[in-house]
This record gives structure tokens, C-alpha cells and sequence, in this order.
């Protein structure tokens, strides 16, 4: 009881310092949680984000920009694919599903895509498939779309609601396309990149005015689930290493891993930066306490007449710089689940793949105690300082 | 109760040699005694009262608490001893200034092999007329109640020996008057023996038993090292 006092008293009596010392530390706890799981969320999310496919088959080019474009709807698309290309993928044994997309389009920013009915049909996840929130689903052959979550929400998009398309990928006003569309429905969230997308059927992308009438039947991609995945590797090996027209994207977790692999080094320099704040906030506490020191010498004196012996006022001392580094822990937290929101709000607005500032990772324990124990380290000085506080010499001039 | 027996302190010079402050060849002070030294400044009273907590350390010769020598324990022993048996009145009070009336005489005792009780707190802070006090920061309160929060303080501990150094120096003559009543009495209702040290022939002039410093301490005037 008695040390408990001592520390929460010191903690009181330095109130500003405490204060600015446990937010330093929150601010490096914080950074550190956030850049943390930031990083392992998205490549989880952004690795196991295919939309239950396990291929993507587009024109020759760069598979990480094909399957950029195909399933996460960024970039542009390297080129189109004739029909008959599609025609022999899905006919080929190896192949469970292929379904065709159509890029090129959007509406205000947001792309539109034009697909098969049964795309929806496809789990996304086991267990997990398209359901609609509102309305129906498209007819094949008309005017029809059904607006993915996101994307409705941000375009106040309801059935019944008429749209006319834009030409290109990028919103310009001036790209109008005279075709006009209804919405049929809006999906309920899958919290994956479909739900910035508005589908419409093939056929209605593919012969909208405007484009080359000489594509008519062109699809941008074809998305694949294979019947075993040792499939995978023999289509790769017919498209990419026997063929030179088309690129098969395979595997699709990997593909994107690899892009991961290209910007670790940037992951790296803000663990680094991060890793620095922990360091200069823990050198923070140190300073902090140490600074005090003087001032504090006479009030340890006085605690060792009372016969506070000096490993009590060490452990007091000691006790101070970690009561610090636990409040600055749990306001760590804080500021971890402040800069998650709004790392992942930006991401899912860029990207739709959504991250979960809740969910459970080793880091959040790991990192706070980490900080805590550097906090602990950076009370040592001072609190072997105080342990060599001269009593007499302290308390009274000699008389 | 407190016996010392040829006790000698002396500290080291800026030139290399050692001066020597205390040498006093024998005191005694009975259970429940009060007794009070008269000494001019820079006599050595508080280095002897330090040597009797043993908040210095010897050069040689022994202080005896009852059936404990102080001078032969460890530092860490005889701060357990001075925590069991010994209480502490400042010239300056020496309360810390980041905690309450009651906190200061709570920590008076928490280092005790009793622990602190907040019962036998209030009681003393009762005693001494400050009940009303106990969340007060020592700033908030006149010298005079700064006193006596450093009574109840030394008293906390229930001490065998009270040691109290000028605890009037820094009082007006009816604070002091007042302060060493105090002192007295309550070192009376607890049974603690006093060691008073002072130069200020008012506050003496409260002992029957009053010792001329000086007579007891004899130290040589310069030992070589």
C-alpha cells in the first residue's frame, strides 16, 4: 500500500510531465499497433480476397495487373480476350467455373462491370455468397444493374433508379454514354473490392455505344475455379509458357503476395520509424523522471528517515516509470483503434476490402507490454539515482 | 533504553584529511526519559542524532536500542530498526508536500513491521488537534499545524525513542512554547523516550533533564587518514 502511494502521489505531484510522457507514449504505442496490423491485416485480407476464384485468365500482360483489375477492380485492364478464348477456357475439363467480366465504364468514379448472372452464384468464401439487400437481380438482357453496397450507399443508388454510364474508368462528364440503365437491386455488404462495383450484364457493356463495334463480343477477363489445383499449373504452363496471346493468373493468393514482397520495403521504413518513436518515447520517461530527480531528493530523504529503505524508493521510482508506460499502454490503445479507423476507412474506400480494428492479434498484447517493459528500462537511471540519494546530506545542514 | 558507548563520526576534508564531528564517550537515556542537549550550530547535534538513527554510519563505537546495535547492522537492518523504533522531528518539519496530513502519517508508519494503520493515524492527528486536517496538502496549513502533523508523524510508528532536532526553530516563541508541550506530552502517552537537541535556552528551559552538549562530545581536531 505504502509503495502504491508513493508512486500514485508522484504520479499527482508531476501531473503535466506524467501526462506528457504517457501521451508520447500512447502516440509510439499506437503507431506501432497501427502500422502492425495494418500491414498483416491487409495482406491477409487483400491475399484472401478472390472472390471465391482461384484463376483469372486476361490478355497478355502483367498478372498482377490482371488480377488487380479483374478482382479487386483497380488498374486498368491490360486488354481484352475474344469470346472463343473464353469459349475454350470454359469447355477446357480442368475448369469448374468461368465466368467473364467486361471493364471499361463507370459511373462516377465507381466501375461498371458487366458479368453472367451466375457470378453470383459463386461463393465468395465457404459458405459465403452474393445476397441481395434490396430489389432483384438484373435481367441478362436488359437495361439492368444491381449496385454492389459500397457503391450504392456512396451514390444513393436505390431500385428503381435510372443511371446513364460513363465512358472510361476515370469520371469525366463529358464521357456520357445516351444508354440508360435501372438499378434492379443493391447487394448486401460482402466487405470485399465487389461492393464498389456495379454490375451489369455482359451483353449491355459489351455492345453499349460508343465502343468498337469490332469487340462487341470481347470479354476483359475470364475468373476460374478449377476443379483440383494442380489444374493451375498445367493451364499456366499452356498459357504462359506454351501460348504468347494470353495470361493466365495463377495462383491468385500468390500474385498478390508478391506485390506485398515489392512494397515490404516501405512496411519496413515505417516499422522503423515506428520502432524510433518507441525508443525516443521510452528516452522520454527516462529524461522525465530524471529531470525530477533533484527536486525529488529531498522528499526521498525524508521517505528514508521514515526508514524507506533504498531498494523501496528504487522499486518506487521504478514503479513511477511503469505506472507511466501502463497509462500510456492503455492510451495507446486509443490511439491505435483512432488511426486503425481511419487507415481502414481509407483503404476500404480506395479498395472495398475491409479491416477489422477489433480483431485479435499477439501485437496488441505483445506491443503495449513491450512498451511497458521500455519504459521500465528507461526508469532504471532514474531510479538508481534515487537509490544513492545521501540521506544526512539531504535532510539538514549540519549543525 | 538508548545507550552510547565511545561513539565517533568524523567526514573527509577538501585537502584529503578527515575532521572529526562526534566523539562522545558514553550517553544514556532510560525508557520513557526526556532529556534535551544544548548545543551552539555547527556543534555536531544533528550528525549525533543521525548516528543514533543510524542514518550515518560510525567510524566507531556502538549505539545500543534496547537489545539492538544499531552501529553493528547493515544499512538495510538499520533501516528496518529506525522504522520499528524510532521517531524523526525535523527543524523543518520535512513533510512531503505531495501528500495529505494523513498520508504523511501514514507513511510515518508504513515502513514499520506493524504497516500503516488509518485508525492509529486519525487517532494521533486527533491528538494533536487536526481531525479536521486530513485531506490538507502541507501548504495548506499554518507552520504551527506543520509541526504537529511532524509530531504525529514521529509518533506513528508507536517509537521507543523520539529524537528531536531544534523542532522549534522554525516557530515563533508561542507556536514553540506550544509545539514542545506537545511534543512532551504526547511522547509521555506513548511511552517513547525524547532527545531533544537544541540551542534555544526557551525551548530548554522546558526539560528538568538538560545536557550540555559540548561536555559529551569531545572530537580531536584533525585525523589524518
Amino acid at each position: 500500500m505504502t509503495l502504491w502511494l508513493i508512486i500514485y502521489r508522484s504520479l499527482r505531484q508531476h501531473a503535466l510531465s506524467t501526462v506528457v510522457t504517457a501521451a508520447s507514449i500512447a502516440l509510439a504505442c499506437g503507431l506501432l499497433l497501427t502500422v502492425w496490423m495494418v500491414k498483416t491485416q491487409s495482406q491477409a485480407a487483400f491475399t484472401a480476397a478472390n472472390a471465391g476464384f482461384d484463376a483469372v485468365l486476361g490478355a497478355r500482360g502483367s498478372k498482377l495487373q490482371l488480377v488487380l483489375n479483374a478482382l479487386f477492380h483497380l488498374e486498368a485492364s491490360p486488354g481484352n480476350l475474344a469470346w472463343s478464348d473464353y469459349e475454350q477456357i470454359r469447355r477446357h475439363p480442368a475448369v469448374k467455373t468461368a465466368i467473364p467480366i467486361a471493364v471499361g465504364d463507370n459511373l462516377r468514379g465507381y466501375r461498371l462491370v458487366g458479368t453472367l448472372p451466375e457470378l453470383f452464384a459463386v461463393e465468395l468464401a465457404p459458405g459465403r455468397r452474393f445476397e441481395l439487400a434490396a430489389g432483384r437481380m438484373f435481367d441478362p438482357l436488359a437495361a439492368e444493374a444491381v449496385a454492389g453496397s459500397f457503391a450504392a450507399a456512396q451514390l444513393g443508388l436505390r431500385p428503381g433508379d435510372t443511371f446513364h454510364p460513363f465512358h472510361g474508368l476515370t469520371f469525366d462528364e463529358r464521357n456520357r454514354h445516351a444508354e440508360t440503365y435501372t438499378v434492379a437491386g443493391v447487394l448486401a455488404p460482402t466487405n470485399t473490392p465487389a461492393d464498389r462495383v456495379i454490375w451489369l450484364p455482359l451483353a449491355g457493356v459489351q455492345t453499349i455505344g460508343g465502343h468498337d463495334p469490332r469487340a462487341a463480343t470481347d470479354v476483359s477477363a475470364v475468373l476460374i475455379q478449377l476443379r483440383a489445383p494442380t489444374a493451375g499449373f498445367m493451364l499456366d504452363m499452356m498459357y504462359n509458357k506454351q501460348g504468347n496471346r494470353l495470361t493466365f493468373a495463377y495462383p491468385v493468393g500468390a500474385i498478390i503476395a508478391e506485390l506485398f514482397n515489392k512494397i515490404g520495403w516501405f512496411d519496413r521504413v515505417l516499422e522503423l520509424v515506428a520502432y524510433l518513436v518507441a525508443l525516443v518515447a521510452a528516452g522520454a520517461v527516462l529524461a522525465s523522471i530524471y529531470n525530477s530527480m533533484s527536486a525529488r531528493q529531498r522528499d526521498i530523504a525524508i521517505l528514508r528517515a521514515l526508514g524507506a529503505r533504498r531498494r523501496t524508493i528504487f522499486g518506487a521510482v521504478l514503479g513511477e516509470a511503469v505506472a507511466i508506460g501502463v497509462l500510456g499502454a492503455l492510451a495507446g490503445l486509443v490511439v491505435y483503434a483512432g488511426l486503425f479507423s481511419a487507415v481502414a476507412g481509407i483503404i476500404r474506400e480506395q479498395t472495398g476490402v475491409v479491416l477489422t480494428v477489433m480483431a485479435w492479434h499477439p501485437a496488441l498484447a505483445l506491443a503495449p507490454l513491450g512498451m511497458i517493459a521500455l519504459c521500465g528500462l528507461g526508469g532504471v537511471v532514474p531510479a538508481f539515482k534515487a537509490y544513492r540519494v545521501p540521506v544526512a546530506d539531504t535532510l539538514a545542514p549540519q549543525s | 533504553m538508548l545507550e552510547v558507548t565511545d561513539l565517533r563520526k568524523s567526514f573527509p576534508t577538501p585537502d584529503g584529511s578527515r575532521v572529526e564531528v562526534v566523539r562522545v564517550a558514553a550517553f544514556h537515556l532510560a525508557a520513557g526519559a526526556q532529556c534535551a542537549l544544548r548545543g551552539e550550530s555547527g556543534s555536531g547535534k544533528t550528525t549525533f542524532l543521525h548516528l543514533i538513527a543510524g542514518l550515518l554510519a560510525a567510524d566507531r563505537g556502538r549505539v545500543a536500542l534496547g537489545a539492538e546495535i544499531m552501529t553493528d547492522l547493515p544499512e538495510s537492518r538499520r533501516d528496518r530498526l529506525r522504522a520499528a523504533k524510532i521517531g524523526y522531528i525535523f527543524q523543518t518539519f520535512n513533510l512531503l508536500q505531495g501528500h495529505t496530513v494523513l498520508e504523511n502519517v501514514l507513511l510515518g508508519m508504513g515502513f514499520g513491521p506493524r504497516g500503516a494503520d488509518a485508525a492509529h493515524a486519525r487517532e494521533l492527528l486527533d491528538r494533536v488537534g487536526l481531525s479536521h486536517r486530513l485531506r490538507h496538502f502541507p501548504r495548506q496549513l499554518s507552520t504551527g499545524q506543520q509541526q504537529r502533523v511532524a509530531v504525529a508523524r514521529a509518533l506513528a510508528n508507536r517509537p521507543a525513542l523520539v529524537l528531536a532536532d531544534e523542532p522549534t526553530g522554525n516557530l515563533d516563541p508561542r507556536h514553540g512554547h506550544e509545539a514542545l508541550g506537545l511534543i512532551r506530552e504526547v511522547c509521555r502517552e506513548n511511552g517513547a523516550a525524547l532527545l531533544l537537541v537544541s540551542h534555544d535556552e526557551q525551548a530548554l528551559g522546558h526539560f528538568e533533564d538538560v545536557q550540555d552538549f559540548a561536555a559529551l562530545n569531545r572530537p580531536g581536531t584533525e585525523v589524518r587518514p
